[in-house]
């Protein structure tokens, strides 16, 4: 029986505090109480998201600017919306990137937009450091959608809502992060997040999409699936781009699905009650088998999509809410 | 700045007077006088106070500062000619005076490169004109530093091109270093080459490791440098040629660098001084000034560095000079240009490995006067009696706190900016020449 709707704002209004940072570019930035405020503050998101009446007014006359120089659908709309059910007008910018001159943009676009007096900025780009850089050059807080091959913090903030809902407390979960570790931006932010709240940490995958000494970033590494799964109560499965499967980092695709695909078999060597969590898009027969991707019993999957959206309105409303304390 | 009119290399003679004397060929370091006329060292006298001086000479009282020869910094690039907003031959020939800097050696890696010998003479003929420190252009080892044909060596050997390189792109093609490297060896002139493999640098703007790793920035592991380096050495001892090792930067090839001395071989290495300067761990901020090519490395090659260069394993020191604008730079760290100025700074950076690291004064000196000198066949690095009149005077022990904004290049781009050293340049000499003077 879902509570009435004064009942979770006035939840939400508990629970909000101000963000202790100005700015949301890493994961590694928070301190565990900061995540366990802003994941019990999603927690009631997702309440209000349940309802007919999605809406609050905690950002109302604030402006959302949602800046992808990458293209992403998922991530984009989750926060268009997630801006949108707090009352902030929100703007999405996509400029056309040239491989000339993406730099350039960057910067000027950044200083553009700064003329426009807008107070959350979500940037994607696809240059490791790019939302630090672009930080320094606003006045608005900025909100890192994802930035090369370094870090996606809200990814990390919603698996991390999405585990705790289905497996209650993070300190001494085993998760595996498996595939593709050493371009994935969500791999480093959850690594970072996980570490910071007592997770257990594998990282599985073959040696050439292994980043170097990533032994030492606090998690045991194998190029074993099955070794590297054995036991683990979460495995989240990372995306590998189809340009790197052809002979690149991995002769074939379908090679890299019997070592490294997660099918039903392999999962079975997981913890029982095990759950499966994906960053999306999918590449279904690659990296993960549609009968476990849309095994519900197992899978976070949809999940993950859902809690997103609670995910990124609990950090806009907390970045707003410092904003409010600077007036 | 210039207390005599452009042109007067004659002058009034200058004499020098207690001194703290360097002179790297033969060793001393002590009190000193030196008198200086018609543009090379008339006298040299190892007291402080001069004896038979004329009432002719202007005298100048050093207080005890460091007199020394000029510094000659064998790799810097200008923007000129093609990018002249980044650098032009006189704005890196006013910084290379204030950081008493008196001979550089100019890159071909201009646009059009220096691969012709009316190239190297459109170079000397600037320079000439401009009139304030040595400037000597580097030729193209091939057409259009494209890798694949041999440039007019001989023509630009003639026409003053001191050596040959290709800069920044490793000739991969071994057939064509090879040959380079022999037909080099008929005109007695020195071939440089940067060890790099390009395969494994590919896309690189950092040393592979944790740090790298954490910060998502695409990187290279360090035997990148090592592979290249074991392909150019053999070759050096197939061909018998005169080779320098372009910027060393990592323990392992400095290994390698080892062996092939150890065997004979003509070879020196440089080293830039920013490698000599920060490690990796400068870059964590994504801050583009430490974007260097090659890529800052761990503290444990900088210090192996070190060491190699006390021990004259590493022969000459540079400065690595690479102007790049704001917005070359004001960019995220990957899609950032390379490089650094330096001419300002080499100096007090270089002495700041005799105040903290301990290394021998006279040393250091070697490395970026007398061992660049003679590498390159010119009659500078000393102070003796015949010897061109290049002098830096310099205060070792001055702090400076170095302000980018500050500096002579156009371009700004300095890792050092905001650090505090210690060695205040306090007068630049050419020719007999004062071109730079602190401001009192």
């Amino acid at each position: 029986m879902a509570p009435p709707v004064t009942d979770v704002s006035e939840t939400i209004r508990a629970r909000l505090n101000p963000f202790p940072k100005r700015h949301f570019v890493s994961a590694g930035d928070l301190h565990p109480p900061d995540v366990d405020a802003l994941l019990d503050l999603a927690d009631a998101f997702v309440e209000l998201n349940r309802q007919t009446s999605k809406k609050l007014d905690l950002l109302k006359g604030r402006t959302l600017v949602n800046l992808f120089f990458e293209n992403s659908t998922r991530t984009q709309s989750s926060f268009e919306l997630a801006g949108k059910r707090l009352g902030a007008d929100v703007v999405n910018m996509s400029p056309r990137t040239s491989s000339v001159t993406k730099g350039e943009t960057l910067i000027d676009t950044a200083v553009t937009l700064n003329a426009m007096k807008p107070d959350l900025l979500v940037v994607r780009h696809s240059a490791s450091g790019a939302s630090a850089l672009l930080a320094q050059k606003v006045s608005c807080s900025v909100i890192n959608a994802g930035d090369g091959w370094h870090e996606h913090p809200t990814q990390a903030l919603l698996d991390m809502l999405s585990m705790r809902r289905a497996l209650g407390s993070i300190s001494g979960l085993m998760v595996a992060i498996c595939g593709d570790v050493l371009h994935s931006r969500v791999a480093r932010s959850n690594v970072a997040l996980l570490n910071l709240m007592g997770a257990r940490l594998r990282l599985v995958g073959p040696p050439t999409l292994m980043p170097a000494d990533a032994d030492r970033w606090g998690a045991e590494v194998f190029h074993d699936m099955r070794e590297g799964i054995a036991g683990v109560d979460v495995v989240m499965m990372l995306r590998l781009q189809l340009e790197r499967m052809d002979g690149a980092f991995v002769p074939s695709m379908r090679e890299y699905f019997r070592f490294y695909g997660l099918d039903q078999e392999k999962l079975a060597l997981a913890a029982p009650g095990a759950k499966v969590m994906h960053p999306g898009p999918m590449n279904r027969g690659v990296e993960i088998d549609s009968v476990v991707a849309d095994d519900l019993s197992v899978s976070l999957i949809q999940d993950q999509v859902e809690m997103g959206v609670a995910a990124r309105m609990a950090v806009l409303a907390s970045l707003a809410a410092r904003l409010e304390n600077e007036r | 700045m210039s207390a005599m009119p452009p042109g007067a290399k004659s002058g009034s003679p200058l004499a020098f007077v207690n001194a703290r004397l360097i002179d790297p060929e033969s060793g001393y370091d002590g009190p000193g006088c030196v008198v200086v006329s018609e543009g090379v060292i008339a006298d040299v006298q190892k007291r402080p106070k001069l004896e038979a001086g004329s009432a002719a000479m202007k005298v100048i009282d050093c207080s005890g500062a460091v007199l020394a020869p000029g510094l000659v910094d064998m790799r810097v690039k200008t923007g000129e000619p093609g990018a002249e907003p980044k650098e032009t031959l006189k704005s890196a020939s006013r910084a290379a005076a204030a950081g008493g800097v008196t001979s550089i050696v100019v890159q071909p890696d201009t646009n059009p490169p220096v691969d012709e010998p009316a190239m190297v003479d459109f170079i000397l003929r600037r320079a000439r004109d401009i009139e304030l420190v040595h400037v000597y252009p580097a030729g193209a080892a091939t057409k259009g530093l494209g890798g694949e044909r041999m440039a007019e060596l001989g023509l630009m050997a003639e026409a003053g091109a001191v050596y040959f390189t290709d800069v920044d792109r490793p000739i991969v093609n071994s057939k064509v270093l090879r040959r380079v490297l022999s037909y080099a060896g008929a005109f007695n002139t020195l071939v440089a080459h940067r060890p790099k493999d390009p395969w494994l640098s590919d896309g690189a703007c950092a040393t592979e490791g944790e740090l790298a790793a954490r910060l998502g920035l695409p990187s290279a592991p360090a035997a990148a440098e090592k592979i290249m380096l074991e392909r150019d050495l053999a070759l050096v001892e197939l061909t018998g040629a005169a080779f320098l090792v372009d910027q060393i930067s990592t323990a392992e090839a400095l290994e390698c660098l080892k062996r092939a001395k150890d065997k004979g071989l003509e070879v020196s290495a440089s080293c830039s001084i920013n490698h000599l300067t920060f490690n990796e761990i400068d870059i964590g901020d994504y801050r583009t000034f430490y974007r260097l090519d090659p890529p800052l490395r761990p503290e444990r090659d900088r210090q192996a560095l070190i060491e190699a260069l006390a021990e004259g394993l590493i022969d000459l020191v540079v400065s690595a000079h690479a102007p790049a604008p704001a917005e070359d730079k004001r960019l995220p760290f990957s899609e950032a240009a390379p490089g650094a100025v330096g001419l300002e700074t080499l100096l007090p950076a270089l002495l700041n490995l005799h105040h903290e690291a301990g290394l021998d004064l006279v040393d250091l000196i070697r490395a970026v006067t007398l061992a660049p000198a003679q590498l390159l066949g010119l009659q500078g690095g000393r102070i003796a009696s015949g010897a061109p009149a290049d002098l830096v005077l310099v205060d070792i022990g001055a702090p400076v706190r170095i302000d980018a904004d500050k500096l002579a290049s156009k371009s700004k781009n300095s890792p050092f900016d905001g650090r505090r050293l210690q060695g205040q340049v306090l007068m630049t000499v050419v020719d007999g020449r004062v071109v730079h003077q602190a401001a009192q």
